[in-house]
């Protein structure tokens, strides 16, 4: 079955949610990952923080009803939840770098078997600037990279990334609408499938050697 | 007490062509906007600007850039504005990238008296070529150097005549760090104070803030 763009980019933020835990502080990265704030389990409370200084971000609020000086990194207006608080830049940075974050959720463009990530410049095309992303994937205690299993059917999981990375060796885990792969000392492992792909699926969309995990969950 | 109290056209006189400039805001929230509004109709040019971004082409310091007010730019993102990769590419705009939390702390080692920091962030990427590494017990660092600008112009909620700022919501951002990192700092107030405020409310400290801007009247 071939699913929609949309549906994929659903089927990723759907998993993606299911790896935070209660009172957990997470940062997601700007795109695709603010979509998993859609699918956080009802009976438990994540603090999403937003780089440009607020902890407790709630969900996009419409223009009209906003206050314009309560944004997300994205620059949506958003409001804040009880027990949230804002602060500046230093102290979203000592956050983030500091190890406070439990998770980052970002998008990518490549990663490889090392765990390294190139998600902020494609050279002499796409050159929007790092960001937090490089402080991010540094500091947050668990990096996830969220992103479609291939960019027009070429591999995203690579052997080795060949665009400028986004930092070295910081990549734990990747969700695509394929599988979840987790980056361990030993390389790259595949532990789990999505209803919607297979093994010799995943293997043709994949340059990257990965190992296949015993106990293979389904999501 | 010095009356900090003046008019964007009174600002300007204090920003000189080859300047370097600093712009508080993340986007288009919690940044400064009249003096933005004077350079433009100025002659002052050849500007550096350091801002988190160059938010967006008809919007803020974003302007700066549409009106090539600029010859060089820090910033950590410029995606939200084709204009500036327009003109780097086109080799007329010099452009530096960096990272965010690098920026943060750049900006605020040149306004703390500190000689740069040491961040793990950008350790195996572009961002590591010409600068020094250090390894401190075992783990390497890049160092970084301050910044320090000839004029930051940043933004407050509420600004009391002594200079004392107060925030709402996420207006923050690099405004605290660049109130302490320019010889000469104004600020643009969202409401100004006619009375000192509260102390508990002070986030800024007026003892850095030089002149102010009354955004109504």
């Amino acid at each position: 079955m071939e699913l929609s763009k949309e549906e994929v980019r659903h089927l990723i933020a759907k998993r993606v949610a299911q790896e935070f835990k209660d009172g957990d502080v997470v940062t997601l990265g700007i795109g695709m990952p603010t979509l998993a704030s859609n699918y956080i389990p009802k009976d438990i409370h994540v603090f999403l923080q937003s780089e440009n200084g607020i902890l407790g971000a709630s969900g996009i609020l419409p223009l009209e009803t906003a206050d314009k000086s309560i944004t997300d990194a994205g620059g949506n207006y958003v409001s804040i939840c009880e027990g949230g608080c804002f602060f500046d830049s230093l102290t979203s940075f000592s956050m983030i770098r500091g190890g406070h974050i439990n998770t980052t959720v970002l998008g990518g463009l490549q990663v490889d078997e090392e765990g390294n990530l190139a998600n902020w410049l494609v050279p002499r095309k796409i050159v929007p600037g790092m960001g937090g992303a490089m402080d991010l994937v540094v500091g947050a205690q668990k990096v996830i990279v969220m992103m479609e299993h291939t960019a027009k059917g070429a591999p995203k999981i690579l052997k080795k990334c060949t665009l400028p990375l986004t930092a070295q060796h910081e990549v734990d885990m990747i969700i695509t609408e394929k599988c979840v792969m987790e980056v361990r000392k030993d390389g790259l492992w595949l532990t789990e499938i999505s209803q919607y792909s297979s093994i010799e699926d995943i293997k043709a969309h994949t340059e990257a050697d990965f190992k296949i995990a015993d106990q293979l969950k389904t999501f | 007490m010095k009356n900090k109290v003046i008019t964007p056209q009174e600002a300007i006189k204090h920003i000189q062509s080859g300047n370097s400039l600093m712009v508080g805001g993340f986007l288009k929230c919690g940044t400064p906007q009249l003096v933005i509004q004077e350079i433009l109709k100025s002659e002052i040019k050849d500007l550096t600007l350091i801002a988190n971004d160059t938010c967006f082409v008809d919007s803020g310091r974003g302007l700066l850039v549409a009106n090539k007010k600029l010859k060089k730019v820090i910033a950590s993102h410029i995606g939200t504005n084709a204009e500036t990769g327009r003109q780097m590419n086109e080799g007329t705009l010099e452009v530096e990238l960096v990272p965010q939390g690098t920026l943060a702390e750049r900006i605020h080692a040149g306004g703390a008296g500190l000689g740069g920091v040491l961040t793990p962030t950008g350790i195996g990427t572009l961002v590591e070529e010409g600068k020094k590494k250090v390894t401190i017990d075992g783990k390497d660092y890049l160092l970084e150097k301050p910044i320090f600008a000839d004029v930051a112009l940043i933004y407050g909620s509420k600004v009391d005549p002594l200079g004392n700022i107060s925030f709402h919501g996420t207006t923050r951002n690099f405004n605290t760090m660049m109130a302490m990192a320019a010889k000469t700092v104004i600020v643009e107030a969202e409401t100004y104070l006619e009375e000192p405020m509260n102390p508990d409310d002070v986030v800024i400290s007026g003892i850095f803030i030089d002149y102010i801007i009354k955004k109504e009247g």
